[in-house]
């Protein structure tokens, strides 16, 4: 008994961190819109490569930039990114999905076997493709990573909405003449909604790495919008002479990652904690 | 197989029908209209676009796949010289995510709840938010920049008639095959934790330790087969994760292979090496998840019954 309350105990530790670091992030990215040390965008060659002093607390960028600033400003960017293309996949998922589980036949074998293809095209072959077409921008990013989370959110919709759709509550409202849609909006998406909030912070901190790569192999944001991907590109041509530039960006990203990572187990527990006793 | 006909008329419809005229694309804004009619008809543009993709068809099932504008090079031989990079890093790096995983899955299984695997989870938390790309520099950082054990990237080339040989070449594909392992492993070895502790709860278990069998033979013989399905599946899908990973991956340590090659493809808006390479990438995954299926049923002759 005391195994199982020091587990509990543990993930609620593990929730509570998580829940932190993701408020922290928030707080800087809306506090950039008000605030940043310095500018993030004024270059300053000659106080480039600054050691870490009061004026800049983790010292300056190969062109003089302030990384402190670089740091909070390219938050925007990651959370942007997250929440657009959660925004996409859950959109175009849900919708998908639920279609799937209430007509069934012909659209459900449609709508998974389109689920199964689009899974062959992972985000950063999508931008590579729209990359070479349109050229390289955030919106291509945002665009691929969006598309490759519309059957995550399709497959998790179609599977527990048929889960939802079998219990007697369901069949309780189609006896009393409720029509299919309206069961699908009043009974089964707020039944299923508990999975999807957990599956979005997944999605959520997946884009996140996705856009840094995205941006660290140039097909993502263009200079000169601040992002960590850039940062850590601009990091690596300065790694003999700055190998600290290097360090930073990585930090911000595995922070944010892992918060968002934390709370979504938390809130799987939360939701369902049968499933955290049978573990 | 239908999977892979839709990937090459998405593939297709992207990158040659979309962009109106692809020769324009190739030769930017700056380019003559002379110029862009003998591109076109170069590369038979003027044909109607149906005809056109039964072409690549065509050529993609003969190996003539036309050639590259940039290299003025065969796209097939251009392939084939970046793949003797791209597969070895892939196959070395998924052999290094196995042997790691399944290593730290077990142990942190055998050892449930107690410090070492507690240890090994949140290790493996970290390593999860742990951007592949990012760990590759800080392995150039310590091994290359600090430690100089290894270079800071390159790839002296398998033949030691160019100046490289086995031992070099395998030598420069350590550090990225390690920056690739060490991330998609942490994600495994969770797997491979909750599946084997899945099955130890089974009656089969404590039946097989009731007759005697010793704690390795009863690993060995029932948990690790039975836990192999959930394993695998993931395995598929990392699969996937771990080719765009080795296109990331080779651009951070400067390799020349299937990755660099179609970054190279886009600055120099070579169109052709693009929707070909992209094709063989997509056509990777779907094979992966095919051979999972299969082994799905190797592993577990259940899953054959249920079917019939």
């Amino acid at each position: 008994m005391s195994g199982r309350h020091a587990r509990r105990r543990w993930r609620q530790v593990n929730f509570a961190i998580g829940a932190a670091l993701v408020a922290a992030l928030l707080a800087l990215a809306l506090l950039s819109f008000a605030w940043t040390p310095h500018s993030a965008t004024d270059l300053d060659i000659p106080h480039r490569l600054q050691p870490p002093s009061a004026a800049h607390w983790l010292g300056t960028d190969g062109l003089g930039r302030d990384i402190v600033s670089l740091l909070i400003v390219g938050s925007r960017v990651s959370i942007a990114v997250g929440l657009i293309t959660v925004g996409i996949g859950m959109g175009f998922g849900v919708a998908l999905g639920l279609l799937a589980a209430v007509k069934r036949g012909w659209v459900e074998e449609a709508v998974m076997r389109l689920a199964d293809f689009t899974f062959a095209f992972p985000a950063l072959l999508s931008a590579i493709m729209l990359t070479a077409i349109y050229g390289p921008g955030l919106v291509t990013s945002i665009v691929a990573i969006g598309i490759f989370n519309v059957p995550v959110f399709a497959r998790i919709t179609r599977a527990s909405a048929l889960v939802v759709r079998s219990r007697e509550f369901v069949l309780a409202a189609r006896a009393l003449g409720k029509g299919e849609w309206r069961i699908t909006i009043e009974h089964v998406l707020p039944n299923i909604a508990a999975i999807l909030i957990v599956q979005a912070t997944i999605q959520f901190a997946l884009a996140i790495l996705a856009e840094a790569a995205l941006s660290y192999l140039g097909l993502g944001t263009q200079p000169p919008t601040p992002s960590w991907g850039r940062m850590l590109n601009e990091a690596q041509q300065q790694l003999f002479q700055a190998p600290q530039l290097a360090v930073y960006p990585g930090v911000a990203i595995a922070l944010t990652v892992l918060g968002l990572n934390l709370m979504g187990d938390g809130l799987r527990d939360i939701f369902d904690p049968r499933l955290t006793r049978r573990r | 197989m239908l999977t892979l006909l839709a990937a090459s008329v998405v593939i297709f419809t992207v990158l040659d029908v979309l962009p109106g005229n692809a020769a324009e694309v190739m030769l930017g804004e700056s380019a003559t209209p002379e110029s862009v009619a003998a591109l076109s008809a170069k590369l038979g543009l003027d044909r109607p676009a149906p005809a056109r993709y039964a072409d690549w068809m065509k050529g993609l099932a003969s190996g003539e796949l036309g050639t590259s504008i940039a290299y003025d090079t065969p796209i097939a031989q251009l392939v084939a010289e970046r793949l003797v990079v791209t597969a070895p890093l892939a196959l070395l790096a998924m052999a290094l995510t196995t042997l790691l995983a399944f290593t730290l899955g077990l142990y942190a299984a055998s050892q449930h709840g107690r410090a070492g695997d507690v240890g090994i989870m949140t290790a493996s938390q970290v390593g999860i938010a742990i951007p592949n790309f990012w760990f590759a520099i800080l392995l150039i950082l310590v091994f290359a920049v600090k430690l100089r054990w290894f270079s800071a990237g390159g790839f002296p080339g398998w033949s030691e008639a160019d100046g490289g040989g086995v031992g070099p070449a395998l030598r420069a594909l350590v550090l990225p095959a390690v920056a690739l392992a060490v991330v998609q492993s942490a994600i495994l070895a969770r797997i491979v934790r909750s599946a084997v502790l899945d099955v130890l709860r089974e009656d089969f278990v404590r039946t097989a330790r009731a007759k005697g069998a010793t704690p390795r033979g009863v690993l060995w013989g029932h948990v690790l087969r039975n836990a192999m399905v959930p394993v695998l599946t993931v395995m598929g899908l990392q699969f996937a994760n771990l080719l765009t990973g080795t296109v990331v991956i080779e651009n951070v340590f400067s390799l020349p292979g299937l990755g660099r090659l179609v970054f190279q493809a886009i600055a120099n808006r070579d169109l052709l090496v693009v929707r070909d390479i992209v094709m063989l990438l997509a056509a990777m995954v779907v094979l992966i998840n095919f051979i999972v299926d299969v082994l799905y049923v190797v592993i577990d002759p259940r899953l054959r019954v249920r079917r019939e």
